[in-house]
């Protein structure tokens, strides 16, 4: 017991190591520059220990329940026996590895809707846009986005096809679908792929990178691994620029049917 | 009232976790058919990362966002254009240097290029591409969210910076490394992560509502995807030359 209180004391040293140079920045402009008393500091100050315990216990926690099931999972669903081929044969179609992409896809789905970053952008930009955007339909749109990124990034590590198709690809078509999506959604919409890889979407899909390039043969675990996170960040761009041109074609629609 | 608030967000923040658990034990008991080995462990791991995603959304509301918000009101009150980019450099510096994930991200390339022998596999050679690494991927980033702020200021449009940063990756990409691909690909959404993501929503959403002739909704956003942008420019200019 005592062990491991030591050990997520360090953990919170760490995280707080990290806070740092931010919080220089902040505490350092805000005194020196705009010269003025911090409102309410005793508000700010509970919030920045909240933050920083918040994600201490998190990151144990992930540690603890879904890191090792996660890469447990990604090693089982690619053993020969789950796949139930003939270890005779020496190359496995990408066919044969179905349940991963089923996989990758709902994980991608349910980890972006559990993303506490996306949670609180999305309320945000409910609320600056007076309900026009809703935050649960715009996390919905991420999570389809980012789990069609995972399954297609899965498909790439079975594959071993080149990863700078799939990205060139994805910018050409995330640029021709913002030439004819309404403009008050293309800053929310370009920022949610960023805003979705963060504190549960990165160190899980790494693990599911890492795992893939490992268990499957031929690809090599160190570089493989690498360019999932680019899927994940993609991805959700392109689903939130076809959720709003869908909405806006509905919208148009019922508008036209009307007498 | 703290704490019933602290009550409902928990609430909240279960459901939101409840598609990962979904999905896992789903997958667990009804694909894969076999028990998830150590139970209890597990259970608990999940009531900590409930706990902790609580605290932390808790706490964003109170400091993070605020300030940041506040921050922005006063820069374009007082009106130093000077002062106001040099907040915004800093800010993108220090959110990014510290990030967890980069400083991994970073050991890591540092291990491929020793291995691939572009650099020599001493202890130190390693360390200072990895610290070169993490200053160019902060150096881009802290650039990128000045050029966002500049852009807000001069009502340029969202969008364009996205696509020349688009441009140039797709013009860059075939005379980079092709081992360094992933990895530069990758650096962008890694730096720019826990801290950074709340901190420059609240600065770029805060401006455009304080800025005259800004409407928050189609000039506050759009700054952090240029920052996961920019570093991959960079990341693979430096494989290039290195």
């Amino acid at each position: 017991m005592t062990e491991q209180l030591v050990e997520f004391f360090l953990l919170l040293l760490g995280t707080a190591r990290d806070f740092i140079p931010i919080f220089m920045v902040l505490i350092g402009f805000h005194l020196f520059i705009i010269r003025k008393a911090i409102n309410n500091p005793k508000k700010i100050f509970t919030g920045f220990i909240f933050v920083l315990l918040g994600i201490a216990v998190f990151l144990k926690g992930l540690e603890m329940a879904l890191f090792p099931i996660g890469k447990l999972m990604a090693t089982q669903l690619t053993t020969i026996e789950f796949l139930g081929i003939n270890t005779l044969q020496k190359t496995i179609s990408w066919q044969s590895y179905g349940w991963v992409y089923v996989f990758a896809a709902s994980l991608g789905f349910a980890v972006a809707l559990a993303e506490p970053s996306l949670l609180a952008i999305a309320a945000k930009a409910e609320q600056i846009s007076g309900g026009t955007i809703r935050a649960l339909g715009l996390r919905i749109a991420v999570g389809v986005g980012l789990g069609v990124g995972l399954a297609l990034g899965a498909f790439r590590i079975i594959t071993g096809t080149e990863l700078y198709f799939y990205i060139i690809s994805g910018f050409a078509i995330a640029t021709l679908q913002s030439l004819f999506t309404p403009k008050f959604i293309i800053g929310i919409a370009f920022d949610s792929g960023t805003v979705t890889t963060t504190m549960i979407t990165v160190p899980l899909v790494t693990a599911l990178g890492a795992g893939l390039a490992q268990a499957i043969p031929g690809r090599n675990p160190v570089l493989d691994g690498f360019g999932l996170l680019a899927f994940a960040s993609l991805y959700p761009i392109i689903a939130v620029l076809s959720y709003a041109q869908i909405a806006q074609w509905l919208n148009k629609r019922s508008l036209s049917s009307k007498p | 009232m703290f704490k019933k608030r602290f009550i409902n967000q928990l609430i909240k923040s279960f459901f939101d976790l409840s598609p990962i658990l979904a999905v896992v034990i789903s997958f667990q008991v009804l694909i894969i058919r076999q028990s998830i080995p150590d139970v209890s462990h597990f259970v608990i791991g999940i009531l900590f990362v409930l706990v902790g995603l609580t605290l932390f959304i808790q706490g964003l509301e109170l400091s993070l966002f605020p300030l940041g918000e506040s921050m922005a009101y006063a820069f374009a009150r007082k009106g130093s254009l000077f002062w106001l980019l040099t907040f915004a450099f800093c800010l993108g510096f220090g959110a990014a240097i510290a990030e967890p994930a980069l400083i991994h991200i970073a050991q890591q390339a540092a291990e491929l290029a020793a291995k691939k022998s572009l650099i020599s596999p001493s202890l130190d050679t390693k360390n200072s591409y990895a610290l070169g690494f993490r200053m160019i991927v902060a150096v881009s980033i802290g650039l990128a969210i000045l050029v966002g702020v500049l852009r807000i200021i001069k009502g340029w449009p969202a969008h364009y910076p996205v696509f020349y940063a688009y441009a140039l990756i797709a013009l860059l990409t075939p005379f980079a490394p092709t081992d360094i691909l992933g990895i530069a690909y990758d650096s962008g959404c890694i730096a720019t992560s826990t801290i950074t993501v709340p901190l420059v929503t609240a600065l770029g959403v805060g401006l455009a509502t304080a800025i005259k002739g800004r409407n928050p909704m189609t000039d506050g956003f759009g700054l952090l995807v240029f920052a996961s942008l920019t570093p991959i420019i960079s990341v693979m200019l430096y494989g290039i030359i290195v």
